[in-house]
């Protein structure tokens, strides 16, 4: 009975419009038209709380960390390893030692390739991969069998973008020592299932990076509950500011691991004859870092458990839900992307008008889309087609958004006539 | 901004039924079909520009290749207007083109005839590399350098 009322109730409680009115950038008014936000998948919105959190640092708090004893350099390091342990909690990592701020899940997806792959791969060995990845999680692997002559296999996927999982079984084998997969597809919306992926993998001896840029912002991520060995995100997908993210590692991979890049922050001693290694977390982070994007990536992530992640994500689905049977209805659009479990993004094609096209004329009424091949070349191949229009959900999207976004492509068709 | 200045029906109709469109095959009065690739990673279109010259000038031209409707057209467009001009000249066409999509003071010059319809793309700045892929190509091509040209 109680299962069968809670999701009513939770979708009575969410308030949209109240969510809207947190991120001040959606009262902007684009060509003429109030601005329909639908590009979260590609850089998601930033709300009042992350924005006052980032200057009150800037303007309160700031100075380097982990170096002076003066106050404001111990206030900036309280607000960094605080920002840290706020990371740790979202992802319900053991410990803080786990948690690597990196620029975002480029960077972090590298860093495993060089520092934990590199290292101990070499010809014969094999890594796995899926036909839905986005180049950030395809191109690091390539450059690392070029250095080492290891072989990348590639998992395929069906007509309705999801993981073929007979195959991925079979490409699966003891000389597969790393396995890296996307959480969410970025250009599909497929939520691949991470967990059995990952015992899989596990019952042959292959560590497991995950890609997990498009599932944050949508679900509660629990990296010990999935048996992940490495999870990457960035803060940008899930309203924190660019140019922050977090890798986390398996404290006794990471231990094992060479530093990756060096310089300030990640010694404990230098000298001409040899230098010593800081421990983790900061052994992977030379230089200066992101003090301030860190301290954003804490509060959208506080923002977000304020609103119940939950919430949004019942919310989110219920708009792709809308939005999939609404365009199901135009004549000629064809949905690119179409798996039984998917979160949050909603690719297509509309007949006798190309994405780009479709992007201008929809960008002309206000609506922001992404159009392109999504960093995902590959998907775009194997579906036979140069280009989606891509709109994706957050949590301050409505079903106007939704509504506009029909009335859009309604446009579009007649433009093209 | 007026997207019926940028899908004027001359576009559109250039979209919808490109002219010369399709591969070059056989050989001209100099025996050899100059041939060279565009491409715009941005947004995916890619198209193949085929020339045949006969001394300095375009005996015939063709392309092929998959883009939006202004890609498609700005290509179709400009195989109609270089078919029958000296090298020279299309060189000067495509300054007048670029002009075109780049000046915002810029007149329309009468001698760029259908090719004016092109000036709406410069109220939409993310889209003049679209209309310039076809003219990119076409130069690699005349200078037969048959790398893939890009926008980016």
């Amino acid at each position: 009975m109680a299962a069968n009322v809670a999701p009513i109730a939770a979708a009575a409680a969410y308030d949209a419009a109240r969510v809207r009115r947190d991120f001040p950038i959606l009262a902007t008014h684009v060509n003429g038209h109030p601005l329909v936000y639908l590009d979260s998948a590609a850089s998601s919105q930033l709300p009042q709380p992350v924005l006052r959190a980032v200057e009150d640092y800037e303007t309160h708090s700031h100075a380097n960390v982990h170096r002076g004893v003066h106050a404001l350099s111990q206030a900036a390091t309280s607000a960094f390893e605080g920002a840290r342990e706020r990371v740790r909690r979202f992802l319900n990592a053991r410990s803080t030692r786990e948690i690597i701020f990196v620029r975002g899940t480029t960077e972090a997806l590298n860093l495993v390739a060089q520092s934990y792959a590199r290292p101990r791969f070499g010809a014969g060995d094999e890594i796995l991969i899926t036909a839905l990845e986005h180049h950030a999680n395809i191109v690091p692997w390539q450059m690392l069998c070029e250095q080492t002559g290891c072989t990348l296999r590639v998992a395929p996927i069906n007509r309705r973008g999801e993981l073929v999982h007979e195959e991925f079984a079979q490409l699966l084998n003891s000389r597969t020592r790393l396995v890296a997969i996307a959480h969410v597809s970025n250009a599909l919306g497929t939520v691949l299932p991470v967990k059995r992926l990952v015992e899989a993998a596990h019952a042959q001896g292959a560590v497991v990076v995950v890609d997990g840029a498009q599932a944050v912002p949508h679900s509660r991520v629990d990296v010990r509950a999935l048996g992940a060995d490495f999870y990457a995100f960035s803060g940008h997908k899930m309203y924190a500011p660019t140019g922050i993210g977090a890798l986390y590692g398996r404290e006794e991979l990471l231990a094992a691991m060479p530093p990756w890049q060096g310089g300030g922050d990640m010694i404990l001693t230098v000298s001409f004859e040899k230098t010593t290694y800081n421990d983790l977390p900061w052994k992977f982070e030379a230089g200066t870092p992101n003090i301030s994007g860190a301290v954003g990536l804490a509060a959208a992530m506080d923002y977000l458990e304020s609103l119940g992640i939950e919430a949004v994500a019942a919310h989110e689905s219920r708009l792709l839900a809308l939005a999939t049977a609404e365009l199901a209805q135009i004549p000629g659009i064809e949905l690119i992307g179409t798996a039984a479990h998917k979160a949050s993004v909603l690719s297509f094609t509309l007949a006798g008008v190309h994405a780009h096209d479709l992007g201008t004329i929809l960008d002309s009424q206000g609506i922001a889309v992404r159009t392109g091949h999504h960093c995902a070349m590959p998907v775009m191949t194997f579906f036979g087609i140069p280009a989606t229009a891509r709109a994706s959900f957050g949590c301050y999207n409505t079903e106007d958004d939704v509504a506009r976004l029909v009335a859009g492509l309604g446009r579009a068709r007649e433009v093209f006539g | 901004m007026d997207l019926k200045d940028l899908y004027r029906d001359v576009i559109l109709d250039h979209n919808r039924h490109p002219r010369n469109f399709g591969r070059l095959e056989g050989a001209g009065a100099d025996g050899e079909v100059l041939h060279a690739d565009g491409h715009n990673p941005l947004c995916g279109d890619r198209l193949s520009v085929y020339v045949v010259l006969n001394g300095e000038r375009v005996e015939d031209i063709r392309f092929e290749g998959s883009g939006c409707a202004i890609s498609t057209a700005s290509a179709s467009l400009m195989t109609e207007a270089v078919k029958g001009k000296e090298r020279a000249a299309v060189a000067k066409l495509f300054d007048q083109v670029h002009t075109l999509l780049t000046r915002h003071d810029a007149a329309p010059d009468a001698a760029l005839g259908k090719l004016a319809a092109l000036s709406g793309v410069r109220e939409f700045p993310a889209r003049v590399k679209c209309a310039t892929l076809s003219w990119h190509t076409l130069n690699a091509a005349l200078e037969q350098g048959a790398a893939t040209v890009s926008t980016e």
